[in-house]
């Protein structure tokens, strides 16, 4: 029987206040957060940073195959799962393959793989933008998530049964290249999912052989909010047993956002050391329905979850409207009047693939010297080529001198750069990410963290940063993995 | 094996230098003929007298071809040096060695940088296609990061260090403001200093170097053929080059508070001299004050003050026009302007009027009759970098 391995969301640090877009556009304003990815993030960067988490908590370091899933790529006809796939540095004989632009493509990659015999890691992310002002901007959000699922004695919560709905309607649409989607009457819809809904519920409880007053926790997820909230009060199980789905802190992330949840939930209930057998069903209303039923096993009293999302929610920063909007591409403002950056070579990029997506130096095997970026000679001693490859992407670092540059070239200036000496050896000049100006200094704790530099002709450019260590613990520092 | 140096073996017999400054109606190739032409006439030589040529541009123009056409060489070796700020320096070392060689009789170094068509304000680097991993921080940004740790490991508060850059940038505005050629003529006040807008870290407008268009030439004899051309030569004593090996800024020893390029390169250059006391054997130097608290670091790597001391001596006016060294008596980068190609060759060229005493008397310094004068040039960061030391005597001997 299959089931999930692991499961962990990532959200990004920003938080907008959906108050401060009623105070700047005029007009209502909805209530709490909505998360927002940092300039250098996009979706395959937070899908990179939720796939990390979901593998350290698992005992499994690389899988099968690595689905990935977004309704806003980075990018069209390339695969976007290979920079993932490079960022946690699986093998060459790992399929890794996109399941792209639709809103239904992270419930669907969860269920293929679910229905698969291959150790999965189903990673989706996703960036949702809406016209200033607009309903979909403010209830919009940001995240990744990823869930490895496989099969044995590591399972958190077996996979029992599960039912999907197609139905070909046109309730919310966006033309390739556009940023924001166009809704029909919202009624239509409703009405549509509602009865999708209840119909995927029911089949799938069917095929667990669950009765609604036996399912303990249900999680509705999808861009209808009418719909979610319907849904919800039709199903006819507990009140208790309905959970948040984050709408009101990160906002609704589209694809990712069921996976999101899920994580969520098999987090919480492990915290709470809910019972082995506590039945979990989770239905997204995307194009149709999709409903999973999962029930825990003992093995989720022991799993520790790399970086708890309840930590993550709440240990989110503050960012104005002003800059959201200018991170968007909705607000253009003054660039610095520096040369941009000329696009990545492509050939120079493969060859240090191991370097640049997976931040992986070098140490001398003599003198033990570490060489980041890597190096065929030793920066002590005569050796050449008798090096090991180190990966650097989970150490922890602190801060030996930092500076502020605002002069150079960055799509957010100014740029906050740090000279970081890593735990266990290594020392590597970087720039700071997700940081204040001033909370950052000599003596700071930091992480590394895959970003977007910057884009040039339509070329990414991805590498690392690092970013303060804001709990103390490093994701490498506790858990299982 | 060694590095022998050529002491007393080549003299300098003739040089030209351009105004440094923002030059809107002057292109790469005026700046040029100014500066050679000047050279040229200051050695009493035409161009078919000089055996060979190289010219040094960081990012002006590629190969020879860029000083020959302009100048009008016809088959002569006419070779184009880069080596980030020092390529001026290069481009005297090359020729000074090529006449010591015995190779040529005449050889000229010609440097230029036309920074001003850019478009952008500071200096630009403009990198090869790379695999996008490399900082794109200003060079401002890294050595921003030398003064707060200068004051951490010697105890000197941010208030006294702040004071201390500040001396330097007035020192050198002082100094620039009594040279024709130099880029700003004006004089600051320390408070102006400290008030300027902060470009990177604690670094202000006023920390920075002038960025200037200029170019400065210079011709190169051998020693014993110097006075057949001019009645003050002034002889090669040393010329020394260090490039590291960029591992400062990734080995934890580093802490920005020295560069090991640079005390490498005058350690070498004092050797070659035979220089013991710098301090007091030289007359002045000129040092790579790309920022002020470079020139700060310098003046203890190139063993003019006891490390951790250099504070003290700034404050106390030891490198001052008048002072026990003068330190970069035309204005240094700070004030002069820093045209990358040309800087180099605008070291020797202030050297050349001071030991000559043709600075004027409103900037002559004090201390000629000790012979000797310094210049000191680097290109690159914190952990990276080339560092070139020259010095150059009024007499043989």
């Amino acid at each position: 029987m299959s089931g999930i391995l692991s499961a962990a969301g990532y959200v990004p640090y920003r938080r907008l206040p959906r108050s401060d877009i009623g105070a700047f556009m005029g007009g209502a304003s909805g209530k709490g957060t909505r998360s927002v990815a940092s300039h250098d993030e996009d979706t395959t960067t937070l899908g990179v940073e939720a796939a990390r988490l979901a593998l350290k908590s698992a005992a499994l370091s690389e899988p099968d195959a690595l689905w990935f899933a977004t309704s806003t790529p980075a990018y069209l006809d390339k695969t976007n799962a290979t920079a993932v796939a490079a960022a946690l540095r699986l093998g060459r004989a790992i399929p890794a393959y996109d399941f792209g632009g639709a809103l239904r493509s992270g419930i669907g990659a969860l269920v293929s793989a679910l229905d698969s015999a291959k150790e999965t890691l189903v990673v989706a992310a996703d960036m949702r933008d809406g016209l200033p002002g607009s309903a979909d901007e403010s209830a919009g959000g940001d995240s990744g998530a990823a869930v490895l699922v496989g099969h044995g004695e590591g399972v958190l919560a077996d996979f029992v049964g599960a039912a999907s709905a197609t139905d070909e309607f046109t309730d919310r649409w966006r033309a390739p290249g556009g940023r924001t989607s166009k809704l029909w009457e919202e009624r239509f819809g409703e009405n549509r999912y509602l009865a999708l809904g209840a119909d995927v519920f029911a089949r799938a409880l069917s095929a667990a052989g669950l009765e609604a007053g036996g399912v303990d926790r249900v999680i509705v997820t999808g861009m209808h909010a009418r719909a979610v909230a319907g849904l919800r009060k039709r199903l006819g199980v507990d009140e208790s047993a309905l959970i948040d789905d984050l709408a009101a802190s990160v906002g609704q992330s589209g694809a990712a956002h069921p996976l999101l949840v899920l994580a969520s939930v098999l987090e919480s209930l492990g915290a709470q050391g809910a019972p082995a057998g506590t039945t979990v069903v989770l239905i997204h209303l995307a194009d149709g329905a999709d409903a999973i039923v999962l029930r825990t096993t003992a093995a989720l009293a022991q799993w520790q979850p790399t970086r708890p999302l309840a930590d993550q929610i709440n240990g989110g920063a503050p960012l104005s409207y002003s800059k959201f909007l200018a991170w968007r591409g909705q607000l253009f403002p003054e660039p610095p009047r520096r040369p941009e950056p000329a696009r990545v070579s492509s050939t120079a990029a493969h060859r240090s693939e191991d370097w640049k997506f997976g931040f992986v130096g070098s140490r001398d095997r003599t003198s033990g010297a570490m060489h980041l970026p890597p190096s065929r000679v030793s920066m002590e001693g005569g050796a050449v080529d008798d090096m090991e490859p180190v990966p650097m992407a989970d150490a922890v670092g602190t801060v030996v001198t930092s500076t502020i540059d605002r002069l150079a070239y960055s799509p957010s200036p100014p740029i906050v750069f740090a000279i970081v000496d890593f735990d266990g050896g290594g020392r590597y000049p970087v720039e700071l990410t997700d940081v204040d100006a001033t909370e950052i200094g000599a003596g700071s704790r930091v992480e590394m963290t895959f970003r977007r530099l910057f884009s040039a002709d339509g070329i990414h450019d991805y590498f690392w940063k690092a970013r303060p260590l804001r709990d103390g613990h490093a994701p490498s520092e506790r858990g299982a993995g | 094996m060694g590095s022998h140096g050529i002491r007393d073996q080549v003299a300098i017999v003739g040089m030209g230098c351009t105004p440094f400054a923002e030059l809107w109606d002057k292109g790469l190739d005026d700046l040029i003929v100014d500066a050679s032409t000047e050279a040229f006439a200051s050695a009493g030589v035409h161009k078919d007298d000089v055996d060979a040529y190289w010219f040094g541009t960081a990012q002006s123009g590629m190969s020879g071809i860029t000083l020959a056409r302009p100048l009008q060489l016809h088959n002569k070796p006419v070779t184009r040096v880069e080596n980030y700020c020092t390529t001026g320096s290069e481009a005297l070392r090359a020729a000074a060695y090529a006449v010591a060689s015995g190779a040529y009789d005449v050889a000229m170094a010609v440097g230029a940088e036309k920074v001003k068509d850019s478009g952008f304000q500071g200096l630009n680097a403009m990198n090869p296609p790379n695999d996008g991993t490399q900082r794109t921080l200003t060079a401002a940004a890294m050595f921003s990061m030398v003064a707060p740790a200068y004051g951490n490991k010697y105890g000197v508060d941010e208030e006294t260090m702040s004071d201390v850059l500040a001396s330097i940038a007035v020192k050198n505005h002082f100094n620039g403001a009594r040279n024709p050629r130099a880029q700003f003529r004006k004089e600051i006040t320390k408070e102006q200093a400290k008030k300027s807008p902060r470009l990177a870290g604690n670094l202000g407008v006023f920390d920075c170097a002038g960025v200037a268009d200029g170019a400065a030439a210079a011709i190169v004899v051998r020693a014993e053929d110097a006075l057949g051309y001019t009645d003050k030569p002034i002889y090669i004593k040393a010329l020394s080059f260090a490039a590291g090996s960029g591992s400062g800024l990734i080995d934890p020893g580093f802490d920005y508070t020295h560069f090991p390029e640079c005390e490498a390169a005058a350690a070498d250059a004092y050797r070659q001299a035979g220089i013991t006391d710098p301090r007091r054997q030289l007359a002045m130097a000129e040092v790579h004050d790309c920022f002020t608290p470079t020139e700060l670091v310098l003046m203890e790597d190139l063993g003019f003050a006891e490390r951790g001391t250099a504070w003290k001596e700034v404050l106390a006016g030891t490198f001052a026009l008048d002072g026990e060294l003068p330190i970069n008596p035309d204005g240094g980068l700070k004030s002069f302007g820093h045209p990358v190609g040309a800087s180099g060759l605008r070291m020797f060229f202030e050297c050349w009027l001071q030991l000559r005493n043709e600075a004027g008397p409103d900037r002559q310094i004090g201390t000629i009759d000790r012979g000797l004068a310094m210049t000191h040039n680097l290109g690159g960061y914190p952990g990276e970098m080339v560092s070139f030391v020259s010095v150059v005597g009024s007499a043989l001997g």
